[in-house]
């Protein structure tokens, strides 16, 4: 699960990352006053949305309006809260449709002497998580990675103890902090690493980090990203997620315990298994079509569940075709032909429907579609059932 | 031979009193597993599935002198009852259970390590030697023993790959489901030292998808230290970048662990890489004729 920026700034001040003083805004009245609020010479306005890039991404249809703005007057930042608040912010990370900005953080401005990376992520090879530091910050990080991986400094920790203080000596000493920055530092990154331990991060990304001109070490930017799996432990992360930035038929996919990605391809696919449901949008790919999704309906799935992802599947516009693909082993396949009849009793099926079951009760499942009124075109393997449904919209 | 488990091996369940831990205990039992008991905390002295439930896992071991365990408990509980398997001295720990958070397999895989035990998964479909012995999920019936291993970090795409291998008349060896998880506690580099060295596996088929980069480092070890005929295949070749795709370890991110790369990685170290998973079982075939 992400979260936005003043979100993640909030949770960062209560766990002893320093951050500056920033007011959430939802309308540009809202952030004229804020910015009186703040009472600095100068503030930032920058647009919420869960992704990143927005430094250097644009309105869509204003390509001078950048995602992050400068401002020297409550009138100014007003006018660019108007220019934020309810457009659509287009960025590296967001792809071509872009995203609604519907708040924007206002912050106060600082007097910065160092900007620098700093972000943890699990190392899975080494299955420990890892505090990355590089000199290289403000930009991507992903570029340094390519180009200079040296520019990246890596402390490993443990979760259970932290940080310890002879590995943030090292990075000071490596990134040239001393003196009341190396101090402050030291608190910075023993706080950030008890914050991810704590929360579950996935993820957490801070660039930049700044040193500013008192020697203190600050939290500009904060890009965070929990664990899943681990949300049932801090439940009072769940009131931060924003339905808002995430897909529709994501969302209610998830709701009924389906594992769904859209894409942008026009053959929709339900199979069960991850593996097997990336592979199928493979085949489909390899025998020249476009797959429209990726569906795993779960191995224990229900008549309900897949009845419902028929539903998400059909109701995609692009979806020109359908291929279901099961390879039965706790999910049975009369259980997929039980909710295929159903589907298409409820829901309709106006398009062309390829299915290829093998497995558990498989003769029981292809009887019980042979004797429906069900329009089905059966494949008898893999290579054929995607065979047969790029020929069916071609 | 085989590898990790065979017809001798004694199997707990732990959460046998759960809805998929009896399940599951039944169709291990009816394949022919020597399921010996089952652990609930709480339940001790009752039975399930025919067999002795126990509070702890120490008890259980002392009573039935189980060496192997499948573990069905629900997450919050998992790293936990993988520690206890652990603390018992089971050989063989099969953790079936999805979900789990990261951050406690941190701790579990360190511990694990340092030992002399063999943690499989966790969010696996578990392992099988056909014909001797089932610990887990996977539909029995579509195995047949023979030469090959297969291990895989996927269930169902390994049920395709073993019905691909059985149609062609090969065979499996062992099968072991690594788990789709970020941090698995057995990896394809552990289990290529062991089929090596196993006289019935005659050559191996590793199933991978995107995200991470243990195929990488497979393959690499690989080219030094396998001699057997090996092949391969890689979901994923469609998925795009910063998305999870079904499994938690299933994401290419900052633009690594894609297929592609995967893919380059095996060929460079001779491995047979399927195109589709259609093709799953001809590459094995192929690896081997390779070899004469």
């Amino acid at each position: 699960m992400k979260i936005h920026e003043f979100q993640a700034k909030q949770l960062f001040r209560e766990a002893g990352v320093p951050v500056l003083e920033g007011v959430v805004a939802r309308t540009a009245a809202e952030a004229k006053q804020a910015f009186e609020k703040l009472g600095q010479p100068l503030a930032v306005v920058k647009a919420q949305i869960h992704a990143g890039g927005r430094g250097k991404g644009h309105i869509a249809d204003n390509p001078e309006q950048r995602g992050v703005v400068l401002v020297r007057s409550a009138d100014e930042a007003e006018a660019a809260a108007a220019a934020l608040l309810g457009k659509t912010l287009i960025t590296i990370q967001t792809g071509p449709e872009g995203q609604t900005v519907n708040q924007v953080f206002v912050e106060q401005g600082c007097d910065i002497a160092r900007e620098l990376y700093m972000g943890i992520v699990l190392d899975r090879a080494a299955a420990r998580p890892v505090l990355m530091v590089s000199t290289e910050g403000g930009v991507e990080i992903e570029k340094v990675a390519e180009e200079t991986p040296e520019l990246i400094l890596k402390e490993h920790f443990d979760p259970a103890v932290g940080i310890e203080a002879f590995q943030v000596r090292k990075l000071c000493k490596k990134l040239g902090i001393s003196g009341p920055a190396a101090r402050s530092a030291g608190k910075f990154m023993a706080a950030l690493c008890r914050f991810y331990v704590e929360k579950d991060c996935a993820m957490a990304e801070i660039n930049p980090v700044v040193i500013d001109s008192e020697g203190r070490m600050l939290a500009l930017d904060a890009k965070i990203t929990f664990d899943d799996n681990a949300l049932f432990r801090n439940k009072e992360l769940l009131e931060l997620r924003d339905l808002n930035e995430e897909d529709p038929a994501e969302v209610r996919a998830a709701d009924s315990g389906l594992s769904y990605v859209k894409l942008d391809g026009n053959i929709a696919c339900l199979v069960n298994g991850a593996g097997l449901a990336m592979s199928t949008m493979d085949i489909i790919k390899y025998h020249g079509g476009e797959p429209a999704n990726f569906l795993d309906v779960g191995g224990g799935a229900n008549t309900e569940q897949v009845t419902e992802a028929f539903r998400i599947l059909l109701a995609d516009p692009n979806c020109k075709a359908v291929l279901v693909n099961i390879f039965g082993g706790i999910a049975r396949c009369t259980t997929i032909a039980t909710a295929l009849i159903e589907a298409s009793k409820t829901v309709g099926f106006n398009v062309p429907l390829v299915v290829r079951l093998e497995g558990t009760e498989v003769e029981e499942g292809r009887q019980m579609l042979a004797d429906s009124d069900v329009d089905v075109i059966t494949a008898v393997d893999l290579t054929d059932a995607a065979k047969k449904v790029v020929a069916a919209i071609a | 031979m085989s590898i990790l488990v065979n017809s001798e091996t004694r199997v707990l369940c732990q959460g046998i009193t759960g809805s998929a831990g009896g399940f599951h205990t039944r169709g291990c039992k009816e394949y022919g597993t020597k399921m010996v008991g089952g652990v609930t905390p709480g339940k001790g002295g009752q039975t399930a599935e025919g067999l002795p439930v126990f509070d702890t896992v120490e008890e259980a071991v002392q009573e039935t002198g189980a060496d192997a365990t499948m573990i069905f408990v629900p997450p919050p509980f998992a790293a936990d009852a993988i520690l206890e398997a652990l603390d018992a001295g089971i050989r063989i720990i099969a953790a079936i259970t999805e979900g789990v958070p990261v951050l406690d397999m941190v701790r579990v895989y360190e511990k694990v390590r340092a030992s002399d035990a063999v943690l499989i998964g966790p969010n696996c479909p578990g392992l099988i030697t056909p014909g001797e012995c089932k610990i887990g999920i996977m539909p029995g019936y579509i195995h047949q023993p023979g030469k090959v291993g297969v291990m895989s970090r996927s269930g169902t795409l390994t049920y395709e790959a073993v019905w691909q291998t059985s149609s062609l008349k090969l065979g499996q060896s062992t099968c072991v489901g690594l788990g789709g998880d970020p941090i698995v506690g057995t990896n394809y580099i552990d289990l290529f030292k062991l089929y090596e060295n196993d006289p019935q596996t005659e050559a191996i088929l590793m199933i991978g998808e995107i995200g991470g980069s243990a195929e990488e480092e497979a393959a690499a070890y690989v080219k030094e230290h396998v001699s057997k005929p090996v092949a391969a295949f890689i979901a994923g070749r469609t998925a795009p970048p910063g998305k999870r795709m079904g499994h938690a370890g299933a994401i290419i991110s900052g633009g690594k662990g894609t297929a592609t790369e995967k893919v380059a990685a095996l060929e460079d170290a001779g491995i047979v890489v399927a195109p589709t998973p259609a093709d799953m079982g001809a590459a094995v075939k192929e690896a081997i004729d390779r070899q004469g």
